[in-house]
């Protein structure tokens, strides 16, 4: 194990609550290879907690790359350097003693610091709101087969449906843009036969509710799709753009 | 305690059908008038919230989760089970019902089984509806696999990501409600009390977990979706934030506490590799359909895998269990790995593993394939291990996963509270002593959108419940309480960090009541886990206010009140003298180490009564009648 | 009508407005570029076409109505262009709020990222080149009507040139990114768009940019004189 160990410089990004104001301190950590990320921030944590002083806070549930629950900007990458990997897979093999490391949490206006590395991400949910859904009841829903879906699409669908909401699209966009997690849920019902009757409202009105939580524009640049644990490609923003422009001309 | 059970009478293949028609409904026009609280946004409560919102009632939705999106069935990798016979391979409502009863080792009620097994097939046209991306084959028409033991396919599945695709269609349900305002959904909301006004649930008290607010929530009635506990062993497949306590402190106000010790072991997750360890993956059991299981024949086996010669490899489940091979239940899966640790024949490291190899089915099927069928579990073992399963076979240990065990609920979903409803995992489930894979997702589902907004109407139907305010003494009693036992967690000062207790814990739990459980370690826990909550009391670092964003003092009370749980799994598995499905007791076992059930004795729900602080727990009984799938010694031989 | 305002007044729809005017200034500088070839003509073919853009539609439009309508066009364009990415940049800057301490660079090749400022260059080169080559201006020795003699004189001015070609290297920037971005932001991302988008956007960044360099470079090396 020793061959293992390592000591890092942590350089994290503390602020008391969403008002205040904010500041980098710099910590000692120990870890192992075998560790992930999150658990040499829980390890710091611990020993912080048992000489009195306030853990950082970073939020983080599932830990399995799923819920979208945690992130933070580690050296300027969302979720960190591995690529398609939220940060609680992150292991520490990637590091290696004395290295340092500057962690930060993800910054947009839409997603305000809560504390520490802990930002609020509910804007996205009110995107969701305004049409991220196909208007079906509980109840008397046809056959499941009675609908064939190529499969094909059916695929396409499934791999926009993977975005799992952590946010590290808008950290990474330069002008903290929300079109890659819009265009996936977009692209996830307009391209099954289920999302067709909504499908032009469903862009005019989430793209609407977008800019209504003041994310930034899209310049087309594609950090958001580096930066994408589950590897949401950019075609989702032009399918966006695409339907948007078409329902834009039905509505006029 | 009243323990009826309200099972309609009659044929069971149309019990559910007809009680459906018996039951009261409440006219649209009077719905919005009365408010359900609904509690979690997990399959079974996302799925809820929403339909009652849809139905017209006015809906509050809690989460302690930063959105609704984030609950823990997320997580489900698998699939869900529905007996829909797309594969025309013999299936039905009847064999998953009998599947299901039997799995669950006969320590469940026949009638929900069978209402599990009939709205499994509306469950689908449902998910499909709402635009939720299944698997596919060629033709267009929906794929199955099988999955878990069972022999035939009545899997569905979205990749190896089917929970996250059912929550997101459960939670863009919700989110139209929310957004026709028929939902009121109150995200970081940790819900510590339920209000109880003349013995019937009336609301919750809520802390907001930003600003450290406590307040009461007043409703007609209140359903619990809130989960799991497997998180007691601290080392578990379920995330970090899943705990026991809306469930225990609801407990503690009344509601009966069924089969606590019956938790779920699952097989095929990623062993320990240190102490730092803060959650275990679970690798999906689909794996074992492919993947085959094996130990090295000698103890001192020192050779990595690769050069370990055929004769030299002992595939102990194909050698068991010549018919089910690798793919016996889960309980015992995971049994007859500890036992292969326990000879000293582990592998890895910790030597606490075994090997789920894939060799033969990458030659058999190419490794195309078998990336195409298993590619992101893949990629995610070997982002945790830094191994390459396409190379060297995976190493696997058995894991906390699921608990059957849960608040005790009648044939309506409502526990012993009147208007107080338990629903998903956080009930004592249809599952029994054991659940079968891609089971959870069916029954979170058909709990949340097709039984319990139906149960409820019949409620409020019949009760015409009267609104109580939120200056009713009660209410205000209740969130004193509350207000006071926040206030004594933040107060701790001590020296021990509560995830150093919790971790102790949940040591004690893992190895007095985890896969085996014998009546001197269990009493030996009994003794030890209230030593350990009293040095919570006294010892426990709890840093931080009660007044902002404080994860430590979150944590503190959820394990506050596991290591009250704890106690109560030890005492429950104590009292159950037999071994079924998860539960196995040393002392009664077959000659060949197989559970031994004792139907004579303990064909029955055990159902514990909070007698108050201090007080043991009153244990009642719901007696288990069978007759339609008569029990038998299971044999998967 | 209200909800129509609205909705092009959304990033999206402003993007879009750029997206068209881009593409009209795309179509531009490649007229422009293949109509200043005719210089390698010589000074009748080169003047004449100067002439014609002017005389262009007589007797049946007035003399230069179809340049003013052509340059109305193009002033239009430019004012859309430029009023949406100003806005867009205010709201970009808005959104992100605090900046990062550290940046890795996610993707951003020197194109995409200077589009702003590469758009600020070439606003200020056009209105440079008009006061130059069209009015006369900024031009020492201008000729009214010889537009090959003002074109050749010009470019004898080394500074002159160098200004050029560094504005140039700044449009074949902006194009290359540009051209993509515009397929992008149209939605344009079918099997036939697809593969074609990078290649394109690249060809027109060099032909325009490579192109134009000819003519300074051409100028210098006397063999255009
Ligand atoms: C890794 C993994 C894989 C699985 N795979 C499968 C599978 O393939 N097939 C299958 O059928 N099952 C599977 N299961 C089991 C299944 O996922 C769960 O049993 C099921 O999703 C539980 O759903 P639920 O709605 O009951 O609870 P959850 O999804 O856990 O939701 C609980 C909700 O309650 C809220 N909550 C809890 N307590 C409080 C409180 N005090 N205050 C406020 N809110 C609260 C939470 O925020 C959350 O929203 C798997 C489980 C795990 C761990
Ligand atoms: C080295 C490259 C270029 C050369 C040699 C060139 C040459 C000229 C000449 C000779 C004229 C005057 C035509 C006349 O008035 O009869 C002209 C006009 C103009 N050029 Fe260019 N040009 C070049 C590049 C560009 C570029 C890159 C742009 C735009 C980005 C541009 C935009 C214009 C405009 C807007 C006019 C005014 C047209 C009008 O309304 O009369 N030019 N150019
Ligand atoms: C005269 C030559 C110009 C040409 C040929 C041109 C072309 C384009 C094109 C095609 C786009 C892509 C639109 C899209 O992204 O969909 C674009 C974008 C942009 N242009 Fe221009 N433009 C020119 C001048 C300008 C000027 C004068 C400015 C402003 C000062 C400018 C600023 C921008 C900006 C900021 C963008 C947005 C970046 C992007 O969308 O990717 N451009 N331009
Ligand atoms: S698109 Fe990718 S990065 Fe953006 S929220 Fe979804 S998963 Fe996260
Ligand atoms: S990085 Fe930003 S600019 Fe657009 S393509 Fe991605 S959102
Ligand atoms: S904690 Fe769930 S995705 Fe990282």
């Amino acid at each position: 194990m020793g061959a293992n160990t390592m000591k890092l410089k942590l350089h994290v990004w503390r602020q008391e609550s969403a008002g205040a104001k904010g500041g980098f301190v710099t910590y000692e950590a120990d870890a192992n290879a075998h560790m992930s990320f999150l658990e040499m921030l829980d390890v710091l944590n611990e020993r912080l907690e048992s000489s009195g002083q306030e853990p950082i806070a970073f939020d983080h549930d599932c830990r399995e790359g799923i819920c979208g629950t945690c992130g933070m900007v580690i050296d300027g990458r969302p979720h960190g350097p591995w690529e398609r990997t939220t940060v609680c897979q992150l292991h520490m093999r990637e590091y290696s003693d004395g290295d340092e490391i500057w962690i930060e949490p993800w910054r947009a206006t839409a997603f305000p610091v809560v504390k520490d590395l802990v930002v609020d991400r509910t804007s996205f949910d009110r995107v969701l709101q305004a049409g991220g859904y196909i208007s079906v009841n509980t109840g008397g829903a046809p056959d499941a087969n009675a609908i064939p879906v190529r499969k094909d699409d059916a695929e396409d669908a499934m791999d926009a449906a993977a975005c799992i909401g952590c946010g590290a699209c808008v950290a990474a966009c330069p002008n903290a843009s929300a079109m890659l997690f819009t265009g996936a849920k977009i692209a996830h019902l307009n391209r099954l036969p289920q999302g067709q009757p909504e499908r032009y409202r469903r862009a005019l009105d989430m793209v609407l509710q977008m800019e209504a939580e003041r994310f930034g524009s899209c310049t087309n640049h594609g950090a958001c799709e580096n930066a994408c644990p589950k590897g949401i490609s950019i075609d989702v923003i032009a399918l966006l753009n695409r339907d948007w422009t078409a329902g834009a001309r039905k509505a006029g | 305690m009243d323990l009826r059970s309200k099972i309609p009478s009659g044929p069971i293949e149309t019990a559910w059908e007809r009680h459906r028609f018996d039951m009261k409904l409440v006219n649209p026009a009077n719905k919005r008038k009365y408010t359900v609280i609904v509690v979690g946004t997990g399959l079974a409560g996302g799925a809820a919230a929403a339909t009652l919102g849809e139905l017209g009632y006015n809906v509050l939705c809690f989460t302690y989760h930063d959105s609704a999106r984030r609950a823990h069935s997320i997580a489900a990798q698998g699939g869900i089970n529905a007996a829909k016979n797309y594969q025309g391979d013999g299936d039905s409502i009847w064999r998953l019902f009998y599947d299901t009863v039997k799995g669950g080792d006969f320590r469940s009620r026949e009638a929900n089984v069978h209402r599990l097994a009939e709205i499994s097939v509306e469950i689908i046209d449902q998910c499909v509806a709402q635009g939720v991306p299944f698997a596919r084959e060629y033709g267009g028409l929906l794929d199955n696999r099988s999955f878990g033991g069972a022999q035939v396919s009545r899997t569905f599945y979205a990749r190896g990501q089917t929970g996250q695709q059912l929550l997101l269609g459960a939670y863009q349900a919700l989110m139209r409600q929310v957004h026709a305002g028929s939902v009121k959904l109150f995200t970081e909301h940790d819900v510590l009390d339920v209000i109880i006004v003349d013995g019937a649930a009336k609301g919750i008290v809520t802390r907001n977990l930003r600003t450290g607010r406590i307040e009461p929530w007043m409703g007609d009635a209140v359903a619990l979706g809130t989960g799991g506990y497997s998180n007691v062993f601290y080392l578990s497949t379920n995330a970090m934030k899943c705990n026991t306590t809306a469930i225990w402190r609801a407990h503690k106000r009344g509601a009966g506490f069924a089969n606590p010790c019956f938790t779920q072991i699952h097989p095929t997750c990623i062993p320990v590799s240190g102490d730092y360890q803060s959650k275990l993956t679970l690798m999906s059991e689909s794996l074992r359909n492919d993947g085959r299981i094996w130990v090295p024949a000698s103890e001192n086996e020192t050779r990595p895998p690769g050069e370990i010669p055929e004769e030299e490899r002992d595939y102990y489940l194909e050698r068991m269990y010549p018919a089910f091979g690798n793919l016996v239940p889960r309980d015992l899966a995971s049994r007859r790995a500890k036992d292969m640790c326990d000879q000293g024949r582990g592998v890895g490291e910790t030597k606490l593993g075994v090997y789920l190899d894939f060799r033969d089915a990458i030659q058999r099927l190419g490794r195309d394939r078998i990336e195409e069928r298993y590619g992101n579990l893949f990629e995610m073992y070997e982002r945790i291990t830094g191994e390459n399963p396409y190379e060297v076979p995976m190493r696997i240990y058995p894991a906390p996963h699921y608990t059957m065990g849960g608040l005790w609920v009648d044939y309506h979903l409502m526990t012993t509270v009147p208007g107080l409803y338990a629903i998903g995992e956080a009930n004592f489930s249809d599952h029994g002593a054991n659940r079968l894979g891609a089971s959870a997702l069916m029954q979170g589902l058909a709990d949340g959108y097709f039984i319990l907004p139906y149960t409820i109407g019949d409620y409020i139907g019949s009760e015409r419940p009267e609104p109580v305010s939120a200056d009713h003494p009660e209410a205000r009693r209740t969130v004193e309480e509350v207000e006071a036992h926040v206030a004594r967690l933040v107060a701790l000062d001590g020296k021990r960090t509560v995830d150093d207790i919790h971790r102790e814990l949940g040591r004690l739990v893992w190895g007095n009541c985890g896969m085996s459980r014998n009546a001197a370690d269990l009493r030996k826990a009994i003794e030890r886990i209230p030593e350990l909550r009293e040095e919570f009391w006294e010892n426990a670092a709890v840093v931080g206010s009660a007044g902002t964003l404080n994860q430590v003092l979150e944590r503190a009370g959820r394990v506050a009140d596991f290591l009250e749980l704890g106690e109560l799994m030890c005492r429950d598995a104590l009292a159950r003298e037999e071994s079924c499905g998860g539960h196995f007791r040393e002392e009664h076992q077959t000659p060949e180490g197989e559970a031994k059930r004792d139907d004579e004795n303990f064909q029955h729900v055990t159902v514990w009564e909070h007698a108050g602080e201090g007080k043991a727990p009153i244990e009642h009984r719901e007696p288990l009648s069978f007759e339609h799938v008569l029990p038998s010694q299971r044999s998967y031989k | 009508m209200s909800r129509v305002s609205a909705l092009y007044g959304t990033s999206v729809g402003k993007k879009i407005t750029m997206a068209v005017s881009g593409a009209i200034f795309v179509l531009f500088v490649l007229a422009h570029w293949f109509g200043n070839l005719k210089v390698f003509l010589g000074p009748d073919a080169f003047n004449h076409y100067a002439e014609g853009l002017r005389e262009f539609g007589e007797p049946f439009l007035g003399r230069g109505w179809f340049l003013w309508a052509f340059r109305a066009g193009l002033i239009g364009a430019l004012v859309v262009h430029v009023w949406s990415a100003w806005s867009l940049t205010r709201q970009s800057w808005a959104a992100r709020g605090t900046k990062y301490k550290k940046t890795a660079p996610l993707n951003m090749d020197a194109a995409s990222s200077t589009m702003r400022w590469g758009g600020v260059v070439l606003f200020l080169f056009v209105t440079y080149h008009i006061l130059h080559l069209t009015t006369g201006t900024l031009h020492p020795d201008f000729v009214p009507g010889d537009a090959y003699h003002n074109f050749v004189a010009g470019f004898q001015s080394v500074p002159v040139s160098a200004l050029y070609v560094l504005a140039m290297i700044a449009l074949g920037l902006h194009l290359y990114h540009g051209t993509w971005s515009a397929f992008q932001t149209l939605g344009l991302d079918g099997p036939t768009a697809l593969p074609i988008r990078r290649p394109l956007a690249l060809a027109i960044a060099l032909v325009v940019a490579g192109g134009n360099i000819l003519f300074p470079v051409a100028v210098l090396t006397g063999f255009v004189s």
